[in-house]
């Protein structure tokens, strides 16, 4: 890896902003317990994300980079520290507004897609609007709407296996677009795809950072994909590595 | 999500594993046949029993002497007591019944005489001789399939005339017309004038294997029996009300007629006993009772063993789709949304199950029927019973894999490989 633009790799300072960050957490740690062993995962984390913003967290794996995501995502919930969204504590929310807050406020894209193999991508995207409270008709509406964005207008009935790794991708793109979340996080989400359709997929989170104003997380470890954010936050074993760090190491 | 939605989920995910589904059914179906078919064999053994109890008569009310007692209660005090107390019945208590009992279809008392000898020609059976009255084939509801029944006059003068019973008409004659032949009871020679329908034996002796004749002649040549005081014996008096209604009434006024014929003061108890049909038929309901219990309960075990199936199928597919459930929530699935998902799937499952069983149970219980051998009746309630088991078994069983879906957390959609 000795070829990276040594700029990319140090973290970038914070943008000057007076506006509150949405996302702002502080000293996050996560302990998983395997059998004996405790894996530290994050070791005391603290970020902020401020609204609009493009953000990239590279680092090894396990730096503890998906974990990050995860709880910025509410899917999973730290050892300790805290962690406000929009201002809000999220460890002191219930089971119903964490689900909530998932469905309404967050998109999450995954690296292996995850999609329900037995539904069509139309199914797949109107989900989360299923678990809205939306009809179906209208479920479905927004669905294809929100598929025909991401340019799968075409393919509204075909099942997951039907579609190629990049077509996946956007349907998963579409299902975490469709509640129109002012945060979108992704992990990973060209490690499955081939160069090129990774970045069609990329030109296509741009596009929507860009016309939609969506903040945009995204989690990799490729550095041409960082590249192409406005900021970089690098994780090395569970902590911030800092650009003063990388250079006196 | 609405229940629609939540049984179009649980449709597609059964479907996805077609084979297993069936299988995990096949433990329901299995138990609600069985509960339906044994509930139908355990009510149709109770009808049978209790259509033979309402064979022996209409409206019945029987006097037997000594105090009997027949009651459904605890084990101690279950079934017919034997008489404590032996004073006998005399026909001079049936004519004060007839007498001062008013509004009946009538009053029959009877002497049976066991294991009488009846030949005709070269053939010998033994069987009981009935010495009843005029009245006795309307009491007892007895049709006459062949001649006819003995008369008053016969009565009086002590005619050697015999009705014999179906079964011992076809011993004794074979495929001959009995009709006119002479038949020896206890070696004295008797005209047989009458064949009897059958009817199954009852709670009152077979009548079928019977030979009646008229009382004042089983008096002279089967049995003499007088009492010590040189009254004539009878072995039971039936009495028939007019309707059920009535029943109570002449109960009460042939207590009362029959504790002044053997002068009982007050305060003393009955020497006698009179039993009317609901007797009998609570106590056979009673045994019946038990016995569909016990078959229910048997069918009720493989209903179990079915929803345990359910259980250990509905585990195996929570862990199976540990991704499904954490992409759900990922992406906004609420608990109890998750919960109800899995609930109407299990419910979903046991209720096809219980739907199949109960054609499959019916099914079995008009063969078993159709046999012959026993009775069944298909009963709404088994039907309902079943139902609500397989659904009660279904919610059960389900509850804990649902609660388990319920429970994950999101990360394992990221997580699970």
């Amino acid at each position: 890896m000795g070829e990276f633009n040594s700029t990319y790799l140090t973290t970038s300072p914070e943008p000057q902003r007076d506006d509150p960050p949405i996302i702002e957490a502080k000293n996050l740690t996560k302990v998983y317990k395997m059998g004996e062993t405790e894996v530290h995962a994050l070791r005391g984390v603290s970020l902020r994300v401020w609204k609009g913003e493009m953000v990239s967290v590279i680092g090894q794996s396990g730096s503890g980079k998906s974990t990050l995501l995860a709880i910025l995502g509410a899917l999973d919930v730290p050892t300790s520290g805290s962690y406000r969204l929009d201002g809000r504590e999220v460890a002191s929310l219930n089971d119903d507004q964490l689900a909530e807050i998932r469905n309404q406020r967050i998109g999450f894209v995954f690296q292996k897609f995850n999609l329900l193999p037995r539904n069509t991508a139309l199914a797949n995207v109107a989900l989360p609007l299923a678990y809205a409270g939306l009809s179906n008709r209208e479920a479905n509406r927004r669905a294809a709407e929100v598929l025909r964005l991401v340019g799968l207008g075409d393919r509204l009935d075909h099942r997951p296996n039907q579609l190629s790794g990049g077509q996946q991708q956007r349907v998963a793109i579409a299902r975490a677009l469709v509640n129109q979340p002012s945060i979108i996080l992704a992990d990973e989400p060209t490690g499955n795809l081939d160069s090129a359709t990774g970045k069609e997929i990329m030109e296509l989170f741009r596009t929507l950072h860009r016309e939609r104003g969506i903040t945009l997380i995204i989690v990799t470890h490729d550095p041409n994909i960082a590249a192409q954010s406005e900021r970089i936050i690098r994780l090395k074993d569970g902590l911030i590595e800092y650009a003063e760090e990388v250079q006196t190491a | 999500m609405n229940f629609l939605r939540n049984f179009g989920i649980a449709i597609d995910a059964l479907l996805a594993n077609k084979l297993r589904s069936g299988l995990t059914m096949l433990g329901i179906v299995i138990g609600v046949a069985s509960v339906v078919a044994l509930l139908s064999i355990g009510n149709g053994v109770q009808q049978s029993i209790n259509s033979q109890i309402t064979s022996i008569g209409t409206n019945l009310v029987t006097v037997v002497p000594g105090q009997v007692r027949i009651a459904a209660g605890p084990p101690t005090n279950q079934g017919i007591r034997a008489p404590t107390q032996t004073r006998p019945l005399t026909d001079a208590d049936a004519n004060a019944i007839r007498e001062r009992v008013p509004n009946l279809l009538g009053v029959a008392p009877e002497l049976t005489s066991n294991n009488v000898t009846v030949a005709f020609q070269r053939e010998k059976i033994l069987i009981t001789a009935r010495g009843v009255t005029v009245d006795y084939n309307r009491v007892r509801n007895l049709e006459i399939a062949q001649g006819r029944w003995f008369d008053a006059a016969e009565d009086e003068r002590a005619s050697r005339v015999a009705i014999l019973g179906s079964d011992a008409a076809d011993a004794l004659f074979g495929g001959l017309n009995p009709i006119g032949q002479t038949i020896r009871i206890s070696n004295a020679p008797f005209t047989v004038i009458g064949v009897t329908v059958p009817v199954g034996a009852g709670f009152a002796g077979n009548p079928d294997t019977s030979v009646f004749v008229p009382l004042q002649t089983a008096y002279r040549t089967i049995s003499n029996a007088r009492t010590a005081t040189g009254a004539r014996r009878v072995s039971v008096i039936y009495i028939s009300a007019l309707s059920s209604d009535d029943i109570p009434r002449v109960e009460r006024e042939v207590t009362q007629v029959m504790r002044q014929q053997h002068a009982i003061r007050e305060g003393e108890e009955d020497d006698f006993t009179v039993l009317t049909q609901q007797q009998f038929l609570s106590l056979a309901g009673s045994i019946t009772g038990i016995l569909t219990l016990f078959l229910g309960s048997i069918a009720g075990i493989s209903l179990l063993v079915g929803g345990i199936g359910i259980m250990n199928i509905m585990l195996v597919s929570v862990t199976e789709r540990t991704m499904e459930i954490g992409l759900r929530k990922a992406v906004g699935a609420k608990k109890r949304t998750i919960l109800m998902q899995f609930l109407v799937e299990t419910v979903t499952l046991s209720l096809i199950g219980g739907t199949f069983g109960i054609l499959l149970g019916v099914g079995a219980a008009l063969l078993v029927g159709a046999t012959g051998i026993i009775a069944t009746t298909i009963t709404l309630e088994s039907i309902v019973l079943a139902v609500s088991f397989s659904l009660a078994v279904g919610l059960f069983f389900g509850i804990y894999p649902a609660n388990r879906a319920a429970n994950l957390q999101p990360i394992e959609a990221v997580r699970y490989e």
